[in-house]
């Protein structure tokens, strides 16, 4: 159909929407509350926010971009005087009930809102009032709610009901004072919430956002602790985008130089621990496999879908893999053998882990992840944002570094440590040293990507022949999916082996701790391919072959699947239902 | 069916007659019509209202007595195309608010090819002062019942949906009741009256929320998921209730049908104006001498119901204004009684016919203060889901706060209008959309008393008390009793001699006017 805007013609199909249709034409209309993110079918298409509203001529009342679609013959207008005015109005009511602390606020310089108010050259709010005036929720280990911040756009709801299937987050209230937050006004840390922190993901204000941890930071490494930092393989390849590199570039070099200069004494790589955890689980499928133990295995590399499991099927915590996940194996070892190489006391020790997630905040304050002592394994958690913000706050010119290595003994990984950090990454390299495992031959160089397993699909499957048997492989990202994934398994429609679940779109490079990607999934894309070129340049590319993960064993360990293996490396899970 | 419905008539009738017969003073019983006797019922015109108050709510028999079930029988003798057109020929609009043609509304329902339809009646009757739904619900409950399976026979539904507000618990009982009775009786059910049409009603309970009554928000309701309305991208007839074709109508809409169906569409049209067919039913109330539902032709101006019928306004006092459609209405003065009551005329002097509350004001109204109550109604109602109705009609009813305490200056009064504008032309549903209407409409009429609140900081009808001065004439004896009473010591004075109030410190609690025992308090 043929539709004019702004005195320029386009022809659309049915279906298009006026805020599609100008996109087609370079026209750009600005929106608040639409989000819509193709490749995870999600769509947050509330029309609430009333940003987006336009001029269609014959119409008396204007009409919101982003949820009108276009007829035949439609005139709009989407830059006349009324529609203009009308829009800055709307923001000027949005700010009238808005903290304004933008200075001091968490999204600075990455909010929605502020920009909007950049944008259309907003000086003056002519309509004050009364504002909300609601506690600020920050109770749990992740995520702060501040629901003065709120504009109602629903994002977080969208992303939590329809895509997570969590439901933790709801409209309650009315009126004035409707805002968006878990049912009967309840702390976070007592609903649903798996903290995968999707919500803040595409949170437009700082309503949503995570709990900062560097202070904590800065004060261990200023009261002369041994302070060691890890890094998670998802890290690498986004934070260069806070310092203004194309996504998916790897950075790994300067991060850790950059690492060294903020103050840690031993930076090492997360990648190492993964290429353990991969022993570990390797070991536990090929021994569920041997002795007809519980299939499908499940990875539990994922806190936020360990705390799904555990609230929505308590019936079914058979499954999930023992192992720690691979910074928490990291912080045991670290106060264990590493304390125990290098002469230090636990007390003089702080593990901090550099993770592209917030649910890890929360993970490392499970009781079950302390050793002995009530010795946390990880002892702070931080995000790739955050060591972003460290990094500029003490000056540091980030692209002029010079490279440098991780440090050893906990430093070395392989190609499969890496694609962690990508959805299929985690069961592609399992099967990878499963197969070595299984038949003491290695998968060939050219069988060793399961391209299957890769992309931003929502459930993805492969099959693998092993010495005459074949594996049914599945692999989940987004909770919803994941969901699907265990009904199908508990009522028996899903036959599979091995399953990989990631309660992020696409994995950990699409984790909530990530730089914000303002509803971009290319970025999503660039980073995995930045993820699975480090994969490609390596030259060793299987968990087995990393050297130091050998020596751990010999020197420390035994062998995988060892009661010491067990004692520092797995955990166990309780069912948690709640409300 | 053991009996036919004529054979019940026929016995029902006269127990009826019998019955209303041992008070003869308040029925005029004719042979095969009866109605309310008295003035005030003399210039109505009852068709939804035409059981209310003569037969008892309770007996299926005596909705039976008056005709009642003989449309749904005429009707499953039709085809249902046909039962359509006479909906849309007759001109039958719906009552609930925006006046959209019914027959329109059913031929699309009925043109959707799609197996699973839905009629949903909306009860959720919620404007301040309004309870004609109330009252067909309460009264004549069968008259809901029977206009809805009319309406499923036509567009093809089996199944609905009676949402009816938790607050009105004699409608549900008598819902209920009626429902229970019309499928013992088989006009509602399965197989109705051996037609092999299927027609089911359940009824849904609404929790308190004035937008459930916006079709979609009370869709949402209907569907387990909080009421707020969706964006209007299609229309309710091509997917409505879980995104099924649906009709919904309001109750008085449904309560016309019956007697459409019986008398057929040229009766109906004859009655009112060509735009706007039939009756409408009005809760009359306010400063008017016989408040109460009133149902007259359309056409008929609002002088006449408020003088002919509700007996003018009492105490003497003259008229100032009435307002017309509840929360989304406006105000029309009283200089323009003239007007007539039906959509077209309702809407050119901004307002409109709403669900049909019709409050009178007296001079001893303030506009300004009218215009925040039912602001404050809307702030209140407002589901938060648009911005512009969540805020702006909270700055608005700030704004208007201003002028009722004498903080408001003349550059208030075009904030005013500007975010009424802003709200009407963005807001997300139709309540949004109007409720900055009663603001627009005494802005346009009663621009005189926004001035003189924020020019003058004067309050004409003495309604706005912050606006008052109290100040001591020379009747006072200095007796000291005022100043004694003062909450806040701002009177001053010796024994025996003229006391001063300090207008400043003054917070106008009248306890002075009220304690004075020789008037010497004069209030401005």
């Amino acid at each position: 159909m043929r539709v004019t805007i702004n005195e320029k013609e386009i022809h659309v199909e049915e279906g298009t929407t006026i805020l599609e249709a100008a996109k087609l034409l370079n026209i750009s209309i600005p929106t608040l509350c639409h989000l819509h993110l193709h490749d995870i079918k999600y769509l947050n298409k509330q029309a609430s926010c009333r940003v987006c509203v336009v001029d269609v001529k014959g119409q008396d009342n204007l009409l919101p971009a982003c949820a009108t679609p276009c007829k035949e013959g439609m005139v709009i207008s989407t830059d006349s005087f009324r529609a203009i005015q009308a829009r800055r109005t709307i923001v000027e009511l949005l700010l009238s009930d808005h903290p304004n602390s933008c200075l001091t606020c968490a999204m600075n310089l990455d909010c929605e809102l502020q920009k909007l108010a950049g944008d259309l050259g907003i000086r003056k709010i002519h309509y004050m009032g009364e504002t909300h005036d609601e506690p600020i929720d920050d109770n749990s280990y992740s995520i702060i709610r501040d629901p003065n911040k709120c504009i109602l756009c629903k994002r977080c709801e969208t992303m939590c009901t329809e895509i997570q299937t969590v439901g933790a987050l709801t409209d309650i209230g009315r009126g004035f004072f409707t805002t968006v937050g878990p049912a009967f006004h309840r702390p976070m840390n007592e609903t649903t919430c798996t903290f995968c922190g999707q919500c803040l993901a595409v949170c437009p204000t700082g309503a949503l956002t995570e709990v900062n941890n560097i202070k904590k930071i800065w004060r261990a490494i200023n009261a002369d602790k041994y302070v060691i930092v890890q890094t998670a393989p998802a890290v690498r390849v986004a934070l260069g985008e806070e310092f203004g590199l194309e996504p998916g570039t790897p950075v790994t070099g300067k991060m850790v130089t950059a690492l060294r200069r903020v103050g840690f004494k031993q930076v090492y790589d997360t990648n190492f621990a993964a290429d353990l955890t991969i022993m570990e689980e390797a070991t536990e499928f090929v021994n569920r496999v041997k002795h007809d133990g519980k299939l499908p295995i499940l990875t539990s590399c994922c806190p936020s879908w360990v705390n799904f499991i555990e609230q929505q099927f308590p019936d079914m915590l058979d499954i999930p893999s023992t192992c720690k996940s691979p910074h928490e194996m990291f912080g045991a070892l670290t106060k264990s053998y590493l304390c125990e190489k290098m002469g230090l006391n636990q007390d003089q020790v702080v593990v901090v882990s550099v993770m592209p997630c917030v649910a890890k905040k929360y993970e490392s304050h499970r009781q079950e992840l302390q050793g002995e002592g009530g010795h946390r394994d990880v002892d702070f958690v931080i995000t790739t944002r955050e060591l972003a913000i460290m990094i500029k706050e003490t000056g540091i010119n980030f692209l002029d570094l010079p490279d440098s290595d991780f440090d050893n003994p906990m430093g070395e990984s392989t190609g499969a440590g890496v694609i962690f950090g990508s959805s299929g990454g985690v069961i592609e390299a399992t099967l990878r040293t499963a197969y070595h495992m299984m038949t003491g031959s290695e998968l060939p160089d050219t069988l060793i990507e399961f391209h299957g397993l890769r992309g931003l699909d929502g459930i993805k499957t492969a099959s693998v022949d092993i010495e005459g048997r074949t594996f049914n492989i599945a692999v989940a990202h987004g909770l919803g999916n994941a969901r699907k994934l265990l009904e199908g398994i508990r009522d028996g429609t899903f036959e599979v082996d091995a399953i990989e679940i990631m309660a992020c779109p696409g994995g950990c490079i699409g984790g909530a701790g990530q730089p914000y990607h303002h509803g971009n999934m290319e970025i999503l894309e660039k980073r995995a391919q930045g993820i699975y070129a480090e994969d490609r340049n390596k030259e060793k590319r299987r968990s087995h072959q990393n050297v130091h993960v050998q020596k751990l064993y010999k020197e420390f360990l035994g062998t995988p699947g060892s009661k010491k293996a067990h004692d520092l490396l797995h955990t166990h899970y309780t069912p948690r239902p709640k409300l | 069916m053991a009996q036919t419905l004529a054979e019940i008539k026929e016995m029902a009738w006269w127990e009826l007659v019998k019955r209303l017969n041992e008070t003869p003073d308040e029925y005029n019983i004719g042979h095969d019509s009866i109605s309310l006797k008295g003035d005030y019922y003399q210039l109505q015109e009852r068709i939804a209202l035409r059981n209310i108050g003569i037969i008892n709510p309770d007996s299926i028999e005596e909705y039976i007595a008056t005709d009642g079930y003989f449309a749904l029988q005429k009707a499953l003798l039709m085809k249902p195309e046909e039962v359509v057109k006479v909906v849309k020929d007759s001109g039958l609009r719906g009552r609930g608010g925006a006046g959209f043609s019914a027959g329109r509304k059913w031929e699309s329902a009925a043109k959707q090819q799609v197996e699973q339809k839905y009629v949903i009646c909306n009860a959720d009757e919620g404007d301040p002062g309004a309870y004609m739904d109330r009252s067909i619900l309460e009264g004549d409950p069968h008259s809901v019942l029977e206009g809805m399976a009319i309406c499923g026979y036509a567009i093809g539904a089996n199944k609905g949906y009676i949402y009816v507000r938790a607050e009105y618990p004699k409608a549900v009982s008598s819902l209920i009741n009626a429902i229970d009775q019309a499928q013992k009786l088989g006009v509602l059910g399965d197989n109705i009256l051996d037609s092999g049409f299927d027609f089911h009603i359940e009824l849904r309970l609404g929790a308190g929320a004035f937008v459930c009554g916006e079709s979609t928000a009370l869709m949402e309701s209907i569907e387990g998921k909080r009421g707020m309305p969706r964006n209007k991208e299609f229309r309710t007839t091509e997917r409505g209730l879980w995104g099924k074709p649906t009709v919904i109508n309001n109750v008085e809409t449904l309560a016309n049908v019956a007697p459409i169906i019986n008398k057929g569409a040229d009766w109906f049209s004859a009655i009112g104006t060509p735009l706007s067919a039939g009756t409408k039913v009005f809760a009359l109330v306010g400063k008017v001498n016989h408040p109460g539902l009133v149902e007259v032709p359309m056409g008929m101006s609002i002088y006449d119901i408020v003088y002919k019928i509700g007996g003018g306004i009492p105490d003497g006092k003259k008229a100032k204004a009435v307002q017309t459609g509840g929360p989304s209405g406006g105000c029309i003065p009283s200089k323009m009684w003239d007007t007539k009551v039906d959509f077209e005329s309702l809407e050119e002097v901004g307002s409109i016919m709403g669900s049909g509350g019709m409050v009178v004001m007296d001079e001893k109204d303030c506009m300004v203060d009218i215009a925040k109550f039912f602001l404050e109604f809307s702030v209140d109602e407002s589901c938060g889901k648009c911005t512009p109705c969540r805020i702006g009609n909270k700055r608005l009813l700030e704004l208007l706060e201003k002028f009722t305490e004498g903080e408001a200056d003349y550059t208030d009064i075009n904030k005013l209008k500007n975010l009424s504008n802003v709200i009407c032309t963005t807001s997300l549903c139709g309540l949004g959309q109007s409720s900055p209407n009663p603001v627009l409409s005494t802005l346009n009429y009663f621009y005189d008393e926004y001035k003189e609140h924020a020019e003058d900081k004067h309050c004409r009808s003495g309604v706005c008390k912050q606006l008052l001065r109290y100040e001591v004439n020379e009747r006072c004896v200095g007796c000291t009793r005022c100043l004694q009473h003062c909450p806040v010591d701002c009177i001053t004075g010796a024994i025996r001699e003229r006391h001063y109030i300090d207008s400043e410190k003054c917070i106008r609690c009248g306890e002075c006017f009220n304690n004075c025992p020789v008037d010497a308090i004069t209030v401005y």
